[in-house]
C-alpha cells in the first residue's frame, strides 16, 4: 500500500464506533474474538468482521496463541495517521503563535494621536 | 461559556480539502490587517525555519495579486507562493488563489490547479476565530501538501523556531 491509501484505510477502519471501541479495548492487552464480543450485542461473525477490517489497515494483528487465536494492537498505522494532520498542524501554530505576538504588540502599542501625552 | 481554541485545530471537511480553525485574542479588524498589510503579514508568515522572508507583497482588492518568497539561509534556494485575491470583505472574508512557485516563476502566473483560500473573521467579546478553508482541488493534491507541500525539501528544526519565537518574544 502507498501511504496514502494506508492512511485512507486507517481513516475508513476508525470510521466506526464499534471498531473504535475494540481498539479501545485492545489497547489494554490482547483479547480472543469470544471476549472482544462480550461487550458488544452483536454475534462472533459480526464481530469477525470488524477485526477484519481493522486487521486489512494493519490495527492489529494476531498474537502467537494458535488456539485462543488473539487480537492485539498495532501502533503504526495510528500513529501515523495521527501524526500526518500534527505536522501540519504544527506548522500553522507556528505561523499563528507568531500573528498572536504581532497582535499583542499592535494592541499595546499606543494610538500615533496629537492629543496623545507623552 | 466562550472557550478560547488557543491552539490551531485542523479538520477534513471533505476529500480535497483542509480547515484550520483559530481564535486570537484581538478585534477582527486588526487579524484582518496581519493578513492584508504586507508589512505586518511578513512578521507572522514564519514556519519554515532556516528560510527568510525575502518578498511580501499583497494587493488585497479583488483581482489584486500577491507576492510571497523565502530564501534558505543555507544554499539560498528559493520557493515561494504566488496569487491573485478574489473575495475582499473588509474585515469578515478574505478569500484568494494560490499557486505554488517552485522558484522560477518570477512574475508570471500560472493558470492551472489553484488552492483556493477562504480566510472568514469572526469576532464575539473581543476574540476573533480565524477560519482557513483550502481547497486543494483533489485528494491527491490535498493529501500530497498536508504531507509535504509545506515542508518539501525543508530540514524542519523545532529548536530553530523556539529561538526564533524567543526573539520575537524579546526574551
Amino acid at each position: 500500500m502507498k501511504p496514502s491509501e494506508r492512511l485512507d484505510a486507517t481513516f475508513a477502519a476508525l470510521a466506526d464506533p464499534t471498531r473504535r471501541a475494540i481498539l479501545a479495548r485492545l489497547a489494554l492487552g490482547e483479547a480472543s474474538v469470544a471476549e472482544l464480543a462480550a461487550p458488544f450485542d452483536m454475534s462472533q461473525p459480526a464481530i469477525s468482521k470488524h477485526l477484519k477490517v481493522l486487521e486489512q489497515a494493519g490495527l492489529i494483528s494476531r498474537g502467537q496463541d494458535a488456539q485462543r487465536r488473539p487480537r492485539k494492537i498495532e501502533g503504526g498505522p495510528m500513529q501515523e495517521a495521527v501524526a500526518w494532520l500534527e505536522e501540519y498542524r504544527q506548522f500553522w501554530e507556528r505561523r499563528y503563535e507568531a500573528l498572536d505576538t504581532l497582535l499583542g504588540q499592535l494592541q499595546a502599542k499606543p494610538p500615533k494621536s496629537k492629543r496623545k501625552r507623552h | 461559556m466562550t472557550t478560547m481554541n488557543t491552539k490551531a485545530q485542523v479538520s477534513l471537511p471533505s476529500d480535497s480539502e483542509v480547515e484550520v480553525t483559530r481564535d486570537f485574542r484581538a478585534p477582527r479588524t486588526l487579524v484582518w490587517q496581519a493578513h492584508t498589510d504586507p508589512k505586518l503579514a511578513r512578521r507572522w508568515l514564519v514556519g519554515y525555519p532556516g528560510w527568510s522572508m525575502t518578498v511580501c507583497e499583497m494587493d488585497a482588492r479583488p483581482g489584486g495579486k500577491y507576492r510571497w518568497r523565502w530564501r534558505s539561509d543555507e544554499d539560498g534556494v528559493e520557493f515561494g507562493f504566488l496569487g491573485e485575491f478574489k473575495e475582499v470583505d473588509k474585515p469578515a472574508l478574505l478569500s484568494h488563489y494560490q499557486y505554488y512557485d517552485p522558484g522560477n516563476f518570477d512574475s508570471a502566473m500560472p493558470l492551472d490547479n489553484p488552492c483556493k483560500i477562504r480566510n472568514s473573521f469572526i469576532e464575539t467579546d473581543g476574540i476573533t476565530t480565524l477560519t482557513t478553508r483550502m481547497d486543494f482541488g483533489s485528494k491527491e493534491a490535498r493529501d500530497a501538501a498536508v504531507s509535504t507541500g509545506m515542508t518539501d525539501g525543508m530540514e524542519v528544526n523545532y529548536e530553530g523556531l523556539d529561538r526564533i519565537f524567543a526573539e520575537q518574544q524579546g526574551k
